[in-house]
């Protein structure tokens, strides 16, 4: 795995403090694996742990619930996160064609990170922008209109900047 | 003092994607730069429902709409028209079926066929400043509810309204609020669905980012019908922008006190939370949406008890969705007969649809029910772009079906998509052309709905997940005849059997394409063709003789699989191909071709 996860101590606390403020509300679990997600970019068996023994909820449900829902990931992600958005609108403008260049360039498979830990690769479900397609997104950025060339144009001003 | 002109800027999130931000900021610049005077407003808005050919920028009084504008533009706009009264042509929004050149957004036919409802301020106000929600109206719904109204009178218009949901099922709203205020209850709370998970669909999104105060208000109004006093929104986390304005808007809602303690002085109290939704599809589905909010997995569980009964926390519960909600201040500002003349007689009222796939006007639209396929598709969608032809209509998302050319003239409304196979769904309507594999879509709706499935029934988990490894097959030339039998009683089985409505509704895209399109999946069983050249095991991209060897499609193959010489005839090493496309694409003579009467000149 290339990717590297960070528990300063610092983290910890901004997520412990999350944790006390989601206490007050009924149904502190969700928002409080929000917080981790965001913190630290995935939510590991250690950081699982320490949410148990806050809000005094079995490991086991917390893991139940992380691996049920698609936002949360047990393990850490690239520094590039390159989406490919799999909606409706997208796939029927060729969306899947895209994802197989990217898969080709990359040498990995979708929902995979690369070994150096630089990129992964994920189809997502429709960002709702529709009006684009087929849109992919690298990080922040959001590609529209997009084709085989525009993936090629995208990877060699990637590949530039490493 | 009155402003003198108005500049709006699409801040819907297509548009904001491509630089409204930053053309807003530039527009303010400029006009300080030029000394314009201070009574000329810039604001940032919600969509303007025109999403392929952002972003925009529209012009009060005037109304002028511009399109596809440019940083660099925004000099010539500024300088021409906010200076000297004087548009720039070079830059008003192009009809893009007749190429002519339209001055006022009213004029278009995308806007004067449609009635907005739902989206009456999207576009029109500042979705960041709670007067201009006030100045459009905003709130008098809620005063005259609260100061006029008993709870019982508010339950009953909505029920004369004959409002519908409009997040699927299309369950009538009011008797969904009746049976929750007939509950006894301490608590009871107030859930607007905002987990937008039909791919293709993005009129929730566009609600909440340009008018949140709508849904905020009537969530209060509904809070008071029912006698609730905490209300949720689940919203996805994929729609940040949504999340942000929605969450400014809740922060002003609670300073003019529209929300807390004592609102408009009639001792009624309410306040709305945020939750996020996780990225599960299952989550729509009410009791799913519940339990994602309680903190467990999103899994439905058995009805009854309904929400109304025993919902969130064990309370009861009414869940409405955005566009529902954005449709209810209107109702009772005018009233629920005016709100009744619209529409059908079973389906009242509007319908916003999100269009997409080959269409030329991408976007948003919001129709009388009642309206027909053909004047959505043709007069405010412009039809099929580069000469296609229509092939199908999607609606209902993964739950719903095809509608086919023979249908185009059905008045749409809830009950006649039933009819046709396939649901309203939230609204998405996805325009397929001959292009389009109907087996390859029935299996990308498949693909989602067995990826959504949240395993808790068998006929859900393990049927469509049959389905899929049956159309994989198809799809890979390895397909039987049997098999087409085998997806026709298995998909009926699951639709009887599953718990909840994705498992009802999953096997529908398959059954619905397999009813109006069964000879091209027999072409995939039994020729081992695929005919829209979109499965890659059963086609062949093949160069024919009108190749002028430009060499413009092996400089774009992504595998290098073309070669060739300047000035003669390409080849497609066919090993190496991956079947993306990109070569087609990129010819300008159509040279080259997927059609299976074209590969014997391999």
């Amino acid at each position: 795995m290339g990717a590297k996860i960070n528990f300063t101590e610092e983290k910890i606390n901004e997520l412990k403090a999350e944790m006390v403020k989601n206490m007050q509300e009924p149904g502190p679990l969700m928002p409080t694996l929000h917080a981790a997600q965001r913190i630290f970019g995935c939510i590991p068996l250690p950081i699982q742990k320490i949410i148990s023994n806050e809000l005094d909820v079995s490991i086991a449900r917390i893991n139940g619930v992380v691996t049920f829902y698609g936002h949360f990931s047990i393990e850490p992600k690239g520094d590039t996160i390159i989406s490919v958005c799999l909606g409706t609108a997208c796939y029927i403008k060729g969306a899947q064609g895209l994802l197989d260049a990217f898969s080709h360039d990359l040498n990995i498979s979708v929902g995979e990170t690369s070994k150096d830990g630089k990129y992964t690769l994920e189809a997502t479900r429709c960002i709702g922008a529709c009006g684009l397609a087929p849109v992919f997104t690298v990080n922040e950025d959001v590609y529209a209109n997009g084709s085989v060339q525009l993936v090629k144009k995208v990877m060699q001003k990637l590949k530039q900047e490493k | 003092m009155l402003d003198r002109m108005h500049i709006l800027i699409c801040g819907g999130a297509e548009c904001k994607e491509s630089n409204s931000v930053e053309l807003r900021d530039l527009f303010k610049s400029e006009i300080e730069r030029l000394n314009l005077g201070d009574d000329i407003q810039t604001a940032l808005t919600g969509c303007f429902g025109l999403c392929a050919l952002g972003p925009h920028v529209l012009i009060y009084p005037e109304e002028t709409l511009y399109s596809g504008v440019k940083l660099e533009d925004v000099r010539e706009i500024v300088e021409q028209h906010i200076a000297k009264g004087k548009p720039v042509d070079r830059l008003l929004f192009k009809g893009e079926f007749d190429r002519k050149k339209f001055r006022n957004r009213s004029e278009l036919t995308f806007f004067a066929k449609q009635t907005r409802i739902a989206l009456r301020n999207c576009g029109v106000i500042n979705p960041l400043d709670v007067n201009e929600y006030i100045a459009r109206h905003g709130y008098e719904a809620l005063g005259k509810v609260l100061t006029t109204m008993t709870p019982e009178e508010t339950v009953q218009v909505m029920l004369d309204s004959g409002l519908r949901g409009r997040g699927g099922g299309g369950f009538p709203t009011g008797r969904k609020w009746q049976f929750c205020a007939n509950s006894v209850s301490d608590k009871k709370y107030v859930i607007c669905n905002a987990d937008e998970g039909d791919p293709g669909a993005f009129m929730d999104r566009a609600v909440l980012e340009g008018d949140p105060h709508s849904v905020l208000e009537a969530m209060t109004i509904n809070g008071y019908a029912i006698g609730a006093d905490t209300g949720y929104i689940y919203i996805r986390a994929e729609y940040p922008l949504a999340v942000q304005r929605l969450e400014l808007a809740i922060g002003e809602a609670r300073e003019l006190g529209m929300l807390g303690k004592n609102i408009f002085d009639s001792g009624f109290d309410f306040n709305i939370e945020l939750r996020l939704g996780a990225g599960a599809f299952v989550c729509g589905e009410e009791t799913a949406l519940i339990a994602s909010i309680e903190g467990e997995r999103g899994m439905p569980r058995n009805k009854p008890p309904y929400p109304a009964v025993k919902g969130l926390f064990g309370k009861p519960t009414n869940v409405n969705n955005v566009e529902t909600y954005a449709n209810i201040p209107v109702v009772y500002l005018k009233g629920a007969d005016w709100f009744k003349s619209i529409g059908t007689e079973k389906s009242s009222g509007t319908k916003v649809f999100a269009l997409g796939g080959k269409i030329a006007n991408t976007g948003l639209l919001e129709v009388p029910m009642g309206t027909t396929l053909r004047e959505v598709i043709y007069e405010i969608g412009g039809g099929i772009p580069n000469k296609r032809e229509f092939k199908a209509a999607q609606t209902g998302g993964p739950s719903g079906g095809c509608i086919t050319a023979e249908s185009l003239d059905t008045p749409i409304d809830f009950d006649n998509l039933i009819a046709l196979g396939s649901m309203m769904g939230s609204g998405g309507m996805i325009v397929m052309d001959e292009d389009n594999c109907m087996v390859d879509v029935a299996r990308f709706y498949l693909e989602f709905t067995v990826e959504e499935s949240c395993g808790k029934c068998t006929p859900c988990r393990e049927g469509t997940k049959r389905m899929l490894d049956i159309l994989n097959r198809i799809c890979e030339g390895e397909g039987t005849m049997e098999d087409l039998d085998v997806l026709e009683s298995l998909g009926k089985m699951i639709k009887d059997s599953s718990l909840c409505g994705l498992g009802q509704t999953a096997p529908n895209p398959v059954l619905s394409t397999l009813k109006h399109f069964r000879k091209e999946y027999e072409a995939h069983v039994i020729d081992k063709v695929c005919p829209a050249g979109v499965c890659s095991n059963l086609t062949k991209y093949v160069v024919l003789d009108n190749c002028i060897g430009c060499t413009k499609c092996a400089r774009n193959c992504p595998v290098g699989a073309i070669e060739g010489k300047v000035k003669e005839k390409h080849f497609i090493d066919l090993d190496l191909c991956i079947r993306c496309g990109a070569c087609k694409t990129a010819c300008p003579v159509n040279a080259i071709s997927t059609k299976p009467e074209s590969w014997g000149a391999m």
